[in-house]
């Protein structure tokens, strides 16, 4: 009987590309969602079928990230404050069963008798540092700034090389320049390969690169792309949205933009705009960006409605997320299970992950609220919760 | 003196009402934070400005400036202003 040669689907790429790669770690899955009005725990089963839910945790707290230390799988941080209260951040040694506050939140350096000051709004992003430096941990924060704890979140030091050098606040802006909650520091990464290999985002500001510790820092902004009629060359006019540092090729990382979706293979030093190969109708502006664990040419993203007035809400009222397994070569639609029409919700740029499965776990949530995951690498979509707050934040956790 | 605390501030100091003591306002919001650590931060900020929703009433009258002189028969109110969302 002849053969009939298909043309591969991205759930058959999917499965080509599972055989190629080795086992990668089988440990249940805990999906950390943060909300607007406090955080939630999914603690799934084996196969990631089931899920038992564990929350709220700080109730009717703004909660922008819950992260997971991965180093010692336990520890919990998350950044948080209330419409009346300033920020701050929790912590946790036992998976959430009991929170404690910082003692010393990350805070700006006090100026004194002077209007220039600045205070931290609400602590956005946490990342925990290189698995060789034990209880460190950066923050970055709104208005833009980067804090350094030492002590696996109890105490917050400021790097005044960014926080109070005086060409880095000309590119911050304003809080009038950023983003309709304030502008934002985000996408701290640390190369596994170099504890003092570090990159951040700030919107507005670009993307910036410190191969240091963070003494120094460098703009990466050739071939990002502005709004039209500003200088490119100026990093107060650059919007990362996300960046993430592909965790199988430490030199490769991958940019949602305002201005579109980039890659950029170091030791270059130059973008290259991805998103031109995505569908003219649906664009490439969005705001999460999603890696493969073991494949650094499979990324995805979750495109949004950037056009006019910029609606920030599903293209069209149909939400779906795009795959690229060729490095942005081109881009495959993944909207199975999603809804079909007057869909009106987007997804945030903390708020899509991926877990480290085989095949890989995405999850989402959505500005209505909703918990979406897919255990096929994004080919089916599920629901695991709806009529929560509007999710701001989704990590996942390997648990042990 | 008497302080009293709002209910978002409840989860620091377990009670409605309690003693602190200080010259001014200041100087009684650092014996709170003293006693209740990182109760103050949630109001202050790191340059020393009320935060946005937080007011301070003494004796029932509103107060702003944090050098004000205190007695010890003043009462301290703290109280959330509307914030919606």
């Amino acid at each position: 009987m002849a053969r009939i040669a298909r043309k591969p689907t991205a759930k058959t790429q999917a499965q080509g590309l599972r055989a190629k790669r080795g086992p990668r770690p089988a440990g249940r899955v805990a999906i950390l969602v943060a909300t607007r009005k406090g955080a939630w725990l999914y603690h799934g089963d084996a196969a990631r079928k089931t899920w038992r839910v564990d929350g709220p945790h700080f109730l009717g707290h703004i909660v922008s990230h819950l992260v997971l230390d991965p180093r010692d799988g336990r520890t919990l941080l998350a950044a948080t404050k209330t419409g009346h209260l300033g920020p701050t951040v929790f912590r946790s040694t036992d998976l959430g069963r009991n929170w404690k506050e910082t003692a010393r939140p990350p805070a700006f350096a006090r100026v004194a008798g002077s209007e220039k000051g600045r205070a931290v709004d609400h602590t956005f992003w946490l990342t925990p540092a290189h698995a060789n430096e034990p209880n460190v941990w950066y923050a970055g924060t709104s208005p833009q700034g980067l804090f350094r704890s030492e002590d696996g979140g109890v105490t917050w030091e400021p790097f005044s090389s960014v926080n109070d050098d005086p060409q880095y606040r000309t590119w911050m802006g304003t809080v009038q320049d950023g983003t309709p909650d304030g502008p934002k520091m985000h996408s701290i990464i640390v190369d596994p390969r170099d504890p003092k290999h570090l990159y951040f985002g700030m919107s507005g500001g670009g993307v910036h690169e410190s191969v240091n510790g963070g003494r120094t820092w460098t703009p990466i902004l050739k071939g990002l792309e502005v709004v039209e009629g500003f200088d490119a060359s100026t990093p107060s006019f650059h919007d990362p949205h996300c960046i993430r540092m592909c965790p199988s090729n430490p030199d490769r990382l991958y940019q949602q933009n305002h201005c579109g979706i980039y890659r950029l293979d170091r030791p270059a030093d130059t973008w290259l705009r991805i998103g031109k190969s995505m569908p003219k109708r649906v664009g490439d502006i969005g705001f999460p960006m999603v890696l493969h664990p073991s494949d650094a040419d499979t990324a995805w993203v979750f495109p949004m409605d950037g056009s006019t007035v910029w609606p920030r809400v599903s293209v069209e009222g149909v939400p779906c997320a795009y795959v690229t397994r060729n490095g942005g070569k081109s881009w495959q639609r993944l909207d199975s299970g999603l809804p079909r029409s007057q869909a009106w919700w987007t997804v945030k740029r903390q708020a899509m992950t991926a877990d480290a499965h085989d095949p890989v776990g995405l999850y989402f949530g959505t500005t209505s609220g909703e918990l979406w995951m897919s255990r096929e690498e994004g080919n089916r979509w599920a629901c695991i919760a709806r009529h929560l707050p509007e999710i701001y934040a989704v990590e996942t956790a390997e648990l042990r | 003196m008497k302080v009293l605390i709002p209910g978002p501030l409840l989860s620091y100091t377990k009670k409605r009402e309690v003693e602190a003591t200080g010259a001014t306002l200041a100087e009684l919001l650092a014996d709170l934070d003293r006693q209740y650590p990182g109760l103050r931060f949630r109001m202050i900020d790191e340059q020393d400005k009320m935060r946005r929703h937080i007011r301070f009433f003494i004796n029932g009258e509103q107060e702003f400036d944090m050098t004000r002189a205190l007695q010890p028969t003043d009462s301290l109110q703290i109280v959330q202003a509307l914030s919606g969302g």
